[in-house]
């Protein structure tokens, strides 16, 4: 009889921290830029420079590491990581290998229902290296490589999870959830397809009942939620196939290829570097005042979990809404300056959900950079309350609003969209299209009930869509009755 | 020859001023006479020729417009050459940086640069700061002004052999474990080692970071004052560096009284040292005493852990530093087929054996199943010699021992060559501890210059001056010129 197996799941979760400038230098950090145009002697390594640590950098570590229920440690330290490698400019890492600045931690999230909490190990903070541009596809097959030290020395965090999650579905949960909380912190885009929030999974597997863990292999390069759940479903089904084969897991570091499905080896634990990791001593330890935590601690948002609550028990949206609307922070603020100015909290959430995500998705936009404002929102939303557009007009409305940002008023008028409810000027209008359809009058008054609507339907196309139906179903019936 | 070039650069500002002389003047015929002597000394890699003759005039044009000028402008002086100056090639001694020419200044040559100095040019040194004779150098080895058989020291011999050799008023150099004080000694000048963080390491070619300190090289204590004011200060760019209100006046400190200084002589440190230098040492004593100083022997029983401690510590951190010269960005890039080969032969021709050497020290000690045996091991040593030194010195003003345990050696010399890492035992201790450190010429032997050293409490360097200062004006023994020796 064959072994059931666990697949055991934890992640490492690299934040690019979007402070002014660089982790140890007044480079400004900006994206894009020509190549090497935000570099200086320290960020180049070149002889002689010396790190100096950004204030900013330690203060967005705490706020995150608090975000997530961390412990700060009063005493942190840099150590050196060395490795060669041409995007790496001094050619060790300044990174926190003995003294992290947050350890524990944890952050809950909800699987089929079901709270679970996952702990996290440590956060740590570390300076990111360059990028290469190969001139074939990998620096080994390739004829040249260009180097551009624009994003080396930018603050990153790590953060490091225990191997709490079970299963592909969980480990992509819980990335939405770290996702969300980082972004309501405001310390990172957390933008995975631009690599400011990168995350790399270690799988094993064991038999059910188990408490030891299997031998591990390292997955990276998933640059998305979906892509990290494909490449851990399908480690776990290499790994289990390996086991039932009878065969061992061999501890590794493995790429995962979005476009072919699945993973492949990179280096195995024989090859991997001796990093010699020891405290830089051209930096002083990090010593924190618990005043200061307690400043930043003040001063952090409702994160989503509590918002998810609150939308829950005072605004009356179902968990499913909630936890969409909840899921970033530009969208819940839109929310709920939406309701704010209206309280229909459901329509709202309704709308937002509907008609505006789908737009914003289609476009490929945030919705911080889409051209509706909470306020054109609700006013649009209170003209259809009115009855003074119909809710087809109004989706017609509203996706004028998103392309030109103009207010719903101007469009309903510049488009002459406002709703036809003059009961003279429908009653003249019916009389017309009853003139014109004699066997549906017919056909309805010797009992085809459903001919009411065809004859609805022509009033509506007569009238572009304006008549208002409620007045039109009513005038009609006088008339047929 | 003139006068002109033996002068401490307080005796030549004095000319300056009352414009007797002029800059101009002053460096052309500086510059004479390195071209008189670098066949023979070899203290110079890189000499600034043009560089010099225009910032003299600089100078003198703003004299002659009465403009306020600091104490130094216009004194001639020389850099070792792990000092980066913009647009003046900074090589390490090193075939790495044989090329390159620094895009930015650390930050105490800005200093001297705003001081109105005037730069000679960049002196040799060991490859990378590394050894204690300056023959490991891409340019060759640089010979003692006292006698050109003899070793000038290291690693900055070029900078001490410099101002011995009256090719420059004064120089500064790097101190890791007595690279600067221990061919201070050698040569017969003035070497001193401030406090770790006094002077700011940013720019510096990094020897080991924890230990790394620049200091002055120069003919008297008054001397050594001006430039430490110069050179001396906090620095945003040095994460270590003095806090921004710990300006000093140096020159405050030459204060010609002794009495009632308690003052320490370490009986463990005398082990293995000449014993005519140990005569020295008791000279000074006497001297100190008939000052009013009062001297006697102290134990210091950690002497015997300071050579390995420091070993360690400096290998371990000099292996990381040494690590971004990878060919990549700047610098001396051998081809190669593929990226590992590529790093391999770079640094396999880019480096020297002495650095390679201590690269291979420092990764084995750093690595996963050395780490506690070895560096971590040393840490805490360095703690408990640290704590040590520091507790002695509460009980005494400051502590007495030799520089070196011998004279400058012979080239030829190979049994010397061997003992000449042991003798850092007498200044690594300073290093280790971050306390400051005086080299001050003390007689000689055998017609070589006598070091004798002085430590004392962090940001205590006014005891030390003080000291200097009062043997400098007592005696004759603190200014030994190679007048009549050697080449000059």
């Amino acid at each position: 009889m064959g072994v059931a197996y666990e697949p055991v799941i934890g992640l490492e979760i690299h934040v690019e921290l979007k402070t002014n400038t660089k982790i140890f230098c007044g480079c400004p950090m900006e994206f894009g830029g020509e190549a090497n145009s935000h570099v200086c002697p320290v960020c180049l390594g070149f002889p002689g420079a010396l790190p100096v640590l950004n204030k900013q950098v330690v203060e967005y570590a705490v706020r995150a590491g608090l975000a997530l229920n961390c412990e700060i440690a009063p005493y942190s330290r840099f150590d050196r990581k060395s490795y060669f490698y041409p995007d790496l400019s001094t050619a060790y890492q300044i990174s926190q290998y003995f003294f992290p600045i947050c350890k524990g931690g944890y952050l809950e999230i909800e699987v089929n229902g079901e709270k679970k909490k996952i702990r996290l190990n440590r956060v740590h903070l570390e300076e990111d290296a360059g990028k290469l541009l190969h001139s074939g596809s990998s620096i080994t097959t390739s004829d040249y490589s260009l180097a551009d030290y624009n994003r080396g020395g930018t603050g990153l965090i790590e953060i490091v999870s225990e191997p709490d999650l079970r299963s592909a579905e969980e480990a992509r949960i819980f990335l939405e959830q770290l996702h969300a909380v980082i972004e309501y912190t405001g310390v990172s885009d957390v933008k995975m397809e631009q690599g400011s929030l990168r995350c790399d999974a270690n799988i094993s597997l064991r038999p059910v009942g188990s408490t030891k863990l299997g031998t591990k292999t390292e997955i990276k390069n998933m640059n998305s939620f979906k892509s990290l759940e494909r490449a851990v479903e399908y480690e776990i089904a290499r790994q289990r196939e390996v086991l039932e084969d009878g065969g061992v897991i061999i501890q590794e570091t493995r790429g995962w290829d979005d476009s072919k499905g699945l993973t492949a080896s990179m280096r195995t634990k024989e090859e991997a570097n001796d990093y010699r990791y020891f405290p830089d001593p051209d930096l002083l330890p990090i010593v924190l005042e618990p005043q200061w935590i307690e400043e930043i601690k003040a001063s952090l948002p409702e994160l989503p979990t509590a918002k998810k609550d609150r939308f829950i028990n005072e605004l009356g949206l179902s968990q499913y809404d909630a936890g969409i609307l909840t899921s970033s922070r530009d969208l819940a603020k839109f929310f709920e300056e939406t309701v704010a100015l209206y309280n229909e909290p459901k329509v709202i959430a309704n709308w937002l959900m509907g008609e505006f995500l789908s737009l914003l998705n289609a476009n490929n936009l945030e919705i911080q950079e889409s051209k509706v404002t909470p306020q054109q929102m609700a006013t649009l939303l209170k003209t259809l309350n009115k009855g003074e557009i119909s809710g087809k007009i109004a989706k017609t409305v509203f996706s004028e609003m998103f392309a030109s940002g103009k207010d719903s008023a101007t469009i309903i008028k510049e488009k002459g969209l406002v709703q036809i409810s003059d009961e003279g000027a429908l009653t003249a209008l019916i009389e017309k299209i009853l003139a014109a359809n004699p066997k549906s009058v017919e056909d309805y008054r010797g009992g085809k009930k459903n001919a009411l609507g065809f004859l609805v339907g022509q009033v509506m196309k007569e009238t572009k869509g304006q008549a208002n139906p409620g007045m039109v179903n009513k005038l009609l019936q006088e008339k047929l009755n | 020859m003139s006068a002109l070039l033996g002068l401490t650069a307080h005796e030549l500002q004095k000319l300056l001023r009352k414009k007797e002389i002029s800059s101009g003047d002053l460096v052309k015929e500086q510059l004479h006479k390195i071209k008189q002597v670098e066949g023979e000394i070899n203290a110079f890699i890189t000499i600034a020729e043009k560089e010099a003759l225009r910032k003299a005039q600089n100078v003198d044009k703003k004299r002659s417009r009465g403009e306020e000028l600091s104490p130094l402008a216009g004194i001639p002086m020389a850099l070792s050459d792990n000092f980066l100056t913009e647009g003046i090639r900074t090589t390490g001694a090193s075939k790495m940086l044989e090329n390159f020419i620094p895009p930015y200044s650390a930050t105490v040559v800005e200093k001297l640069q705003a001081a109105e100095t005037v730069l000679l040019g960049k002196c040799n040194l060991e490859e990378m700061g590394l050894g204690a004779t300056t023959e490991n150098s891409l340019f060759g080895s640089t010979h003692n002004p006292h006698d050109l058989q003899a070793v000038p020291g290291g690693a900055c011999g070029g900078a001490a052999a410099a101002v011995a050799a009256e090719e420059a008023v004064f120089a500064l150099g790097t101190d890791t474990g007595g690279d600067l004080r221990q061919p201070a000694s050698f040569c017969g000048v003035i070497g001193f080692k401030p406090t770790y963080g006094t002077v700011s390491r940013y720019g510096i070619i990094s020897g080991a970071s924890s230990l790394d300190q620049a200091g002055p090289l120069t003919r008297d204590m008054t001397d050594c004052a001006l430039v430490m004011n110069v050179i001396s200060g906090h620095d945003p760019l040095d994460s270590l560096s003095v806090a921004p209100n710990n300006a000093k006046d140096y020159t405050s400190f030459l204060v010609n009284d002794i009495k009632g200084l308690k003052i320490g002589i370490p009986k463990e440190y005398l082990e293995g040292v000449d014993p005519e230098i140990i005569a020295w040492l008791q000279q000074a004593a006497a001297k100190l005493e008939e000052l009013g100083a009062h001297c006697e022997e102290v134990s210091l029983p950690y002497r015997d852990a300071v050579l390995s401690t420091y070993q360690i510590i400096a290998a371990a951190e000099g292996s990381t530093n040494l690590a971004r010269f990878d060919g990549v960005r700047y610098g001396f890039r051998a081809e190669g087929e593929d990226l590992d080969t590529f790093y391999k032969k770079t640094r396999g021709q880019g480096f020297g054996a002495e650095v390679k050497k201590n690269i291979i020290l420092g990764t084995y000690v750093l690595s996963a199943e050395r780490y506690e045996t070895y560096y971590l091991q040393a840490l805490k040593v360095r703690t408990l010699i640290k704590e040590e030194l520091e507790k002695k010195l509460q009980d005494y003003d400051c502590l007495l021992l030799p520089t070196t345990s011998t004279v400058a050696f012979n080239f030829s010399d190979e049994r010397a060559k061997a003992l000449a890492g042991e003798t850092a035992v007498l200044t690594c201790p300073a290093n280790l501890a971050g306390i400051p450190a005086l080299s001050l010429p003390w007689g000689r032997v055998k017609d070589r210059p006598v070091g004798m050293q002085f430590l004392g409490r962090a940001f205590a360097e006014e005891t030390l001056f003080r000291i200097g200062f009062a043997l400098e004006q007592k005696t004759n023994l603190t200014r030994l010129s190679p007048k009549g020796k050697g080449v000059c």
